[in-house]
C-alpha cells in the first residue's frame, strides 16, 4: 500500500531508526512458529483445567454436587465458589466478579467450578459430572428491560437499580446556546456490541512452588493489574507473586481484564501442588468478551449556518452485560472525545450503563468511542447536507486549535486534523466523486481522534506509569527491562528502536526482557494506546542516561569533548572528526571501569490535566491522534448488500518509530473497523431462549477475512507532538474510528438512505430503500426510534475555559468531595474499595482436593 | 479446545467390506470420507458413533468416468477440489463445478467430498453449537432435545438443508447409487431427500451413497447462485439452482428450479417452471417465474441473516439465475 508523506516536519538531528520500516524485534520467531504462547508452555506433573459454566442467564444456586466429579478417575481437585470468597475486577469501584460464582450466576457462561485433571478430556468429563442445581430468575435481557425494572437486581451496588453508572455532566450552558443556533438537529443512532476475536484464545498456566510463591504465565495485556487481583484473592503478599505475560496471539482490548481463569489456575496449583494450566475453547472467549458494549445514542447538536458547532447535548445507553468491567470508564468514554475534533463551545453529556445477564462488555479498540464517534460523525454529515455545504470544508472550518484547552478541559498538544482531511480527499478524489457517482456508488468522509495513553491510572496512585531499566554489558549489548505487553503491536520492538536510537547501536544488539512483573518495572498494560507514549518516553530517559555515562567516560578517556561526542553505528566519536573515537562496546567497558556496573533507569508520568470535575480522569491523555477517512462504497439496491472497494485513510501518527509497523496498525483498524461496519454483532436470544449467545463460533460469528477486506491507501501525517517519544502519538486504535461513519456516510451517498445504526446490514439498508420508495413518512432511514426516558441527575455544571472557568464545578464542592477521579481504560482512578459485601447465597462446597497423593 | 469423542476407526479396503463394516457395526455406525462434516460434528456432540468407516482407500470412489454425451459418473470420494478442477466437468457441467468451488475454504474442498456434500447434515442455530451451548436452551429435539426452538410449537425440526452441491444436482435430474448389503439401487437425486430437519435423506442409514450420475449434456443450460454474508467461507443461506432447455425458436422446452437454504431439503418450485415453459425469457416471465419461486419459500430463523431479507432475496436470486441463463 502507499504511503505519501505529506508534511514531513525535517528531524532535529539526523535518526537512523525512528521513521524507517523494519523488522519487529520478535518477527523471525513469529514466522518461524518458535514464539511460545501461553498454551505451548508444559511443566512436568501439569494438571488441566476446565470449567464448568451456568447454563441459565440468571439464577441463584441453591446447591452444588461436586461428589461424583471428585470420584471420576483422573481428577486431582475440584473447586467452588466457596474456595474463593473475595471479589476482584479491574477498576477499584467495580469489585464484582468471583472466580466461580457465590450463590447467583448472571449470564450464561459464567464460571461455576472448577476441575483439574491429570488432561483437558478428563477435566471436562468431570464438569459434565458436577450437578448444580438452580433457582431460576427472571433475565435483564436490554437496556429498556434495565431501565425499566428494577427487580430482579443482578448487583447489589450501582447507581440506580439495574442501573451501574449515571454520569452527568454540563460545560457551558448548553440550552442557552442551542437557543441561539441557526440549525438544531436531533437524531438517534444505535451501534451494536461486537468482540475482539483474537485468533489466541486465552490460556493461562500456574505454578505454586512449596516456597509459597506463585508464578503465573497468562495471554494479558494487564499483567500488573493481573497480579494486583491475584495477590487480593488468593490472599498473598504481592512480593510472592510473578506474572508473566506470555506473547498474545492478539488481544484488542480482550485480555486487560483479570479473569477467574487466571485465579482458579493458581488457586488450583496451590491447592494440588501440582502446575495447572487453562486453556478457553472460543466459546468460553466470547463468554470472556469485555468487548464493544453495545450503545444507543441521542445527539442534539445545534450549528450555525457555515456548519460551526454552538452547542452539543449528547445522551448514551450502554448495555454493559452481567459485570462492572471497565464499564465505569467506557460510559465516560462515550461522552468524553466528543469536544476533540471540531469545537464545541457548550456540551452536555448525561450516561448511563445498564447491567443485563449476558457476557460483560469492556474495552474493545477504541474503547467506548467508536460508538459516538459514528452518530456525530454521521450527524455532521446530514448537517452538511442540510446546509448546503461540503461534508470536508465544513469540518476543516470548525477543528479544535492546537494547544488549546475543549470545554470539557482537555489539554490538546498538536493537532494534525486538518492536514489529514486535506490528506484523504485529495487522495481519494473526494470533490470528483461526492455526489457525484452513478447510482449504487458513493463515498463517504468521517473524522476521529483517540487518547495517547489515559492520562490516569486505573488505581489511585502517584507514581509513574511506565518504568524502564537498562543494563549495558561489557559485549555491547544491552537489555531492556520494561512491565510493557507485546500483543502483536510490536511494543517490544519500540523499546528496542528507542534505545537503539540513544546509544546508536543495532536493534537487535539490544535484548528486551518485558511483561514479567518479577523482573521487569511496572508498566501498567497494553490498552488507551499507552504503550509507545509512555515506554518509549522512559525509554528514552534511561538511555539517555546511559549515554550521559558513557560519554563520561570516552570524554575522559579520549580527550575529546563531551559535547562533540555522536553516538552512531555502534560507535561512540568526534562529530568533527569522526574517525576519533571508540567503540560502544569499548565505551561501555570504560563506563564500567569509570563507574562500575552500567544500569539505569527511566519512567514516565503523564502531564496532570487542567480537569478538576469528578469524571474529569476520563479524557485527559498526554496527546490525542487523529483520523480521516474516505471509504467508497458500492451499494446493490435490489439486496442492499454494501460492499467497500477502497478506503483511503490519514492518521495523524505525530511520528512512525516504525513505518512499516505503523501502516500495518492503520490497516489493521481499518479491517477491524470494516467487519463493526457491515457486519459483526455480539448479540444474544430471547429470554425463552436463555439469552444465549446466538453464535459463539468463528464461523457463525461474522467477521471478515482477508477476502472480504478493502484496499487501503494510507496517508500518515508526522506533525511531531512535544510530549510523544520522538513526537510520537497513537496508531493502534483511532484509525478504526472513521470506518463505521465513512461508510454509513458512503451509503448515503451512493443509494440516499440512512442506516443509522451498526452493522449497516443489507436488510437494513434494504427496508430503508423499500420505505422511501413506498413514500412512508420517515422512509429512507433505519435506525432506532428514539431512547427510553430516563431520569438523569441534573448535570453538575463545569464553566468552559472560554467562560473562565477553573476546570471544577460551580456548586463549589471541594475536589475532595467530588472524589477526583474515577478511572478505567483511561478511567479515572479511584481509591481501592475492597469492601464489596459477600453474596448471601453460597453454595455447600468448597475447594476439595481428592485422595492421598 | 473441542475434542473428538472416543471411536473405533475402520479403514475397509473394499466396498464390500464397507459396507459389511457397517451392517455388522448397527446403528451406531458412521461412514466418513472427507470428514469435514462429521467431524466438527463429533467434536461438538452431534452426532457420537461410536464406530467410523473410513472410505479413503476404496479406489473405485475416486473415479471420474464417462463422457458428456453419454453422461458422467463421478466417485463419492472424489474431492470437491478434483471435482472443480476436472477439465470435462468444469467445462460441460460449469454449474456442478461452480457449486462445489463456492463451498466453504480451498482447505475443505480439499478435504470434502462430493459424497459428503451431497449427504451434507441440515444445518441449523440452534443445532450447530458445541454440547455446553445446546444444553444451555435444554438442547433441541435433533440431538438429545425435545424442542424446536426455530419453532417451539412445531412438532417438527426445521434445520436447514445446506450443500450447494444438492440443489444442482437436483436440478439436473441427477441420479446417485446407494449401496449395502442387501444389495444396490440406484435413485434420482430428488428422491434422495425429505423435507424434515431430521429425517432429511431417504436413503437407509446403512446405505452408502458410492456415484454420482451426471445427466448427459444434451441441449440444456444450467446455473447456481448462492447468497452468503462472507464470499470466503460460509454455507449458502440461498442457492438457487436453475436447468434450462430450449427450443429452436428461444422458447423454454422444460426447466426446473430449484432453492437450497430455505426449507429441510432442495425445494423444488414446479410453478416457477410453469412460469417460463413454452415462453421465452424475458423480463416478465422471468419476474413471473421469480414471483412463484419468492411465495413457498419459507425461510426459518435458523440461519445467518433475517427471515423477511431472506425471502426477498428468493425473488432477486431467481431473477438473477434465469437472467443469466437468458443471456448465455
Amino acid at each position: 500500500m502507499a504511503h505519501t508523506p505529506l508534511s514531513p516536519v525535517p528531524s532535529p538531528t539526523p535518526r537512523s531508526i525512528i521513521g524507517t520500516s523494519r523488522r519487529k524485534v520478535d518477527a523471525t520467531a513469529k514466522v518461524t512458529g518458535a514464539v511460545r504462547f501461553a498454551d505451548d508452555l508444559a511443566l512436568p506433573r501439569m494438571l488441566h483445567c476446565k470449567l464448568l459454566r451456568s447454563r441459565l442467564p440468571h439464577a441463584k444456586i441453591v446447591r452444588v454436587d461436586t461428589s461424583k466429579a471428585e470420584a471420576h478417575a483422573g481428577v486431582v481437585a475440584v473447586m467452588t465458589g466457596e474456595a474463593l470468597p473475595i471479589p476482584f475486577g479491574i477498576l477499584p469501584v467495580s469489585q464484582d466478579e468471583h472466580v466461580l460464582a457465590r450463590g447467583v450466576v448472571r449470564f450464561v457462561g459464567d464460571p461455576v467450578a472448577a476441575v483439574a485433571a491429570l488432561d483437558e478430556e478428563t477435566a471436562a468429563e468431570a464438569c459434565d459430572l458436577i450437578e448444580v442445581e438452580y433457582e431460576p430468575l427472571p433475565a435483564i435481557t436490554s437496556i429498556e428491560d434495565g431501565i425499566a425494572n428494577r427487580t430482579p437486581l443482578i448487583h447489589d451496588y450501582g447507581d440506580d437499580g439495574n442501573v451501574h453508572k449515571q454520569v452527568a455532566l454540563e460545560f457551558g450552558n448548553v440550552d442557552q446556546a442551542m437557543a441561539n443556533a441557526e440549525l438544531v438537529r436531533e437524531d438517534v443512532f444505535f451501534y451494536e456490541g461486537n468482540t475482539h476475536l483474537p485468533m489466541e484464545q486465552h490460556a493461562a498456566l500456574a505454578e505454586w512452588s512449596p516456597d509459597g510463591t506463585l508464578t503465573l504465565w497468562s495471554s494479558t495485556q494487564t499483567p500488573h493489574y493481573v497480579h494486583r487481583a491475584l495477590a487480593k484473592v488468593l490472599e498473598m503478599d504481592p512480593a510472592h507473586v510473578r506474572v508473566i505475560a506470555t506473547p498474545n496471539g492478539g488481544a484488542f482490548g480482550g485480555k486487560s481484564d483479570p479473569f477467574g481463569h487466571e485465579i482458579v489456575v493458581a488457586a488450583l496449583s496451590r491447592a494440588t501442588g501440582r502446575p495447572v494450566k487453562i486453556c478457553l475453547t472460543r466459546e468460553e472467549v466470547f463468554y470472556c468478551h469485555r468487548g464493544r458494549h453495545p450503545v444507543l445514542m441521542r445527539v442534539k447538536t445545534g450549528v450555525n449556518r457555515d456548519g460551526s458547532i454552538v452547542a452539543m447535548d449528547f445522551t448514551s445507553f450502554l448495555d454493559g452485560g452481567a459485570y462492572g468491567s471497565y464499564g465505569v470508564a467506557s460510559t465516560y468514554y462515550t461522552g468524553a472525545l466528543q469536544t476533540v475534533t471540531y469545537q464545541v463551545p457548550a456540551y452536555r453529556f448525561r450516561g448511563a450503563r445498564v447491567f443485563t445477564n449476558k457476557p460483560p462488555c469492556g474495552p474493545k479498540r477504541g474503547h467506548g468511542t467508536p460508538q459516538p464517534r459514528f452518530a456525530l460523525e454521521v450527524q455532521l454529515d446530514k448537517i452538511a447536507e442540510e446546509l448546503s455545504l461540503d461534508p470536508a470544508e465544513m469540518r476543516l472550518r470548525t477543528l479544535q486549535p492546537a494547544n488549546s484547552v475543549t470545554a470539557n478541559w482537555l489539554h490538546i498538544g498538536s493537532m494534525g486534523l486538518g492536514s489529514c482531511i486535506r490528506a484523504a480527499v485529495r487522495g481519494s478524489g473526494w470533490r470528483e466523486k461526492f455526489r457525484k457517482l452513478p447510482f449504487g456508488r458513493g463515498v463517504g468522509l468521517a473524522c476521529s481522534s483517540y487518547i495517547s495513553g489515559a492520562g490516569l491510572p486505573i488505581y489511585w496512585n502517584n507514581m509513574p506509569h511506565s518504568g524502564v531499566q537498562l543494563r549495558l554489558d561489557r559485549s555491547g549489548g544491552v537489555a531492556v527491562f520494561c512491565g510493557s505487553t507485546d500483543i502483536g503491536q510490536g511494543s517490544d520492538s519500540v523499546l528496542a528502536y528507542c534505545v537503539a536510537e540513544v546509544l546508536g547501536i543495532d536493534p537487535l544488539d539490544i535484548r528486551v526482557v518485558s511483561g514479567d512483573t518479577g523482573i521487569t518495572p511496572v508498566d501498567l498494560g497494553s490498552y488507551s494506546s499507552r504503550v509507545t507514549m509512555m515506554t518509549g518516553n522512559a525509554a528514552i530517559q534511561a538511555a539517555s542516561r546511559a549515554r550521559a555515562l558513557l560519554a563520561d567516560a570516552v570524554a575522559e578517556k579520549t580527550g575529546i569533548p563531551r559535547e562533540r561526542l555522536t553516538f552512531a553505528g555502534r560507535r561512540v566519536f568526534d562529530a568533527e572528526h569522526p574517525d576519533r573515537g571508540a567503540s560502544f562496546a569499548e565505551a561501555s567497558q570504560w563506563a564500567e571501569a569509570m563507574y562500575g556496573t552500567i544500569g539505569t533507569t527511566g519512567s514516565y508520568t503523564p502531564p496532570r490535566s487542567p480537569g478538576r470535575y469528578k469524571g474529569a480522569g476520563v479524557g485527559p491523555s498526554p496527546a490525542y491522534s487523529y483520523s480521516c477517512a474516505v471509504a467508497e462504497v458500492e451499494v446493490d439496491p435490489d439486496s442492499g448488500i454494501v460492499r467497500v472497494p477502497k478506503v483511503w485513510i490519514a492518521h495523524d501518527i505525530g511520528q512512525a518509530i516504525n513505518r512499516m509497523l505503523a501502516l500495518g496498525q492503520v490497516e489493521g483498524s481499518v479491517y477491524m473497523g470494516l467487519g463493526e461496519a457491515l457486519m459483526e454483532e455480539m448479540t444474544y436470544r430471547d429470554a425463552q431462549r436463555h439469552v444465549v449467545h446466538h453464535h459463539p463460533s468463528m464461523l457463525e460469528y461474522k467477521s471478515p477475512t482477508t477476502l472480504e477486506m478493502c484496499d487501503v491507501e494510507t496517508y500518515l501525517i508526522e506533525e511531531p507532538d512535544a510530549e510523544g517519544p520522538f513526537g510520537a502519538k497513537e496508531v493502534g486504535q483511532g484509525p478504526l474510528l472513521p470506518i463505521p461513519p465513512a461508510v454509513a456516510n458512503a451509503v448515503y451517498d451512493a443509494v440516499g438512505v440512512r442506516v443509522d445504526e451498526v452493522p449497516c446490514s443489507p436488510h437494513k439498508v434494504l427496508k430503508a430503500l423499500k420505505d422511501k420508495m413506498k413514500g412512508k413518512p420517515g422512509g429512507g432511514r433505519y435506525g432506532p426510534a428514539g431512547v427510553p426516558a430516563y431520569a438523569f441527575p441534573e448535570p453538575a455544571r463545569v464553566l468552559t475555559p472560554a467562560e473562565g472557568g477553573t476546570g471544577r464545578e460551580m456548586d463549589g464542592r471541594t475536589h475532595s468531595e467530588v472524589g477526583g477521579p474515577v478511572a478505567g481504560a483511561g478511567g479515572p482512578p479511584q481509591r481501592e474499595n475492597t469492601a464489596a459485601s459477600p453474596d448471601p447465597h453460597h453454595p455447600s462446597t468448597a475447594t476439595r482436593r481428592k485422595g492421598s497423593r | 479446545m473441542l475434542r473428538l469423542p472416543r471411536f473405533t476407526y475402520l479403514e475397509p479396503q473394499t466396498l464390500a467390506e464397507a459396507v459389511r463394516m457397517r451392517d455388522e457395526a448397527g446403528s451406531d455406525a458412521a461412514f466418513v470420507a472427507g470428514g469435514t462434516d462429521l467431524y466438527p460434528n463429533m467434536k461438538r456432540r452431534q452426532q457420537t458413533p461410536s464406530t467410523v468407516i473410513a472410505l479413503g482407500a476404496l479406489s473405485e470412489l475416486h473415479a471420474i468416468t464417462g463422457t458428456p454425451r453419454d453422461g458422467m459418473t463421478v466417485g463419492a470420494a472424489v474431492t470437491l477440489t478434483a471435482l472443480t478442477r476436472h477439465p470435462v466437468i468444469a467445462e460441460r457441467y460449469p454449474a456442478v463445478a461452480h457449486a462445489a468451488d463456492v463451498v466453504s475454504t480451498p482447505l475443505l474442498r480439499n478435504m470434502g467430498t462430493i459424497g459428503g456434500n451431497l449427504l451434507l447434515d441440515t444445518r441449523c442455530n440452534y443445532y450447530d453449537q458445541s454440547y455446553e451451548w445446546r444444553k444451555a436452551i435444554d438442547f433441541c429435539m435433533k440431538k438429545d432435545g425435545a424442542v424446536c426452538w426455530v419453532a417451539p410449537s412445531s412438532p417438527r425440526c426445521w434445520a436447514v438443508q445446506s450443500s450447494d452441491g444438492v440443489p444442482v444436482a437436483v436440478a439436473l435430474g441427477a441420479e446417485v447409487t446407494l449401496l449395502s448389503v442387501r444389495g444396490e439401487r440406484r435413485i434420482p437425486a430428488s428422491a434422495l431427500y425429505n423435507n424434515d430437519g431430521i429425517a432429511y435423506l431417504t436413503k437407509a442409514p446403512d446405505e452408502l451413497l458410492v456415484a454420482y450420475h451426471l445427466p448427459p449434456r444434451d441441449g440444456w443450460r444450467a446455473t447456481y447462485h448462492k447468497l452468503r454474508r462472507r464470499g470466503s467461507f460460509d454455507f449458502p443461506v440461498l442457492g438457487v439452482a436453475a436447468r434450462v432447455e430450449m427450443n429452436a425458436d428461444h422458447t423454454v422446452r422444460s426447466a426446473r428450479i430449484v432453492l437450497g437454504g430455505v426449507a429441510s431439503y432442495p425445494m423444488e418450485i414446479a410453478e416457477a417452471s410453469r412460469a417460463i415453459v413454452g415462453q421465452r425469457l424475458d423480463e416478465t416471465t422471468i419476474g413471473a417465474a421469480a414471483d412463484a419461486a419468492y411465495r413457498p419459500a419459507k425461510p426459518m430463523d435458523n440461519t445467518d441473516f433475517t427471515l423477511a431479507w431472506r425471502k426477498d432475496m428468493v425473488r432477486v436470486y431467481v431473477r438473477r439465475a434465469l437472467e443469466e441463463l437468458a443471456g448465455e
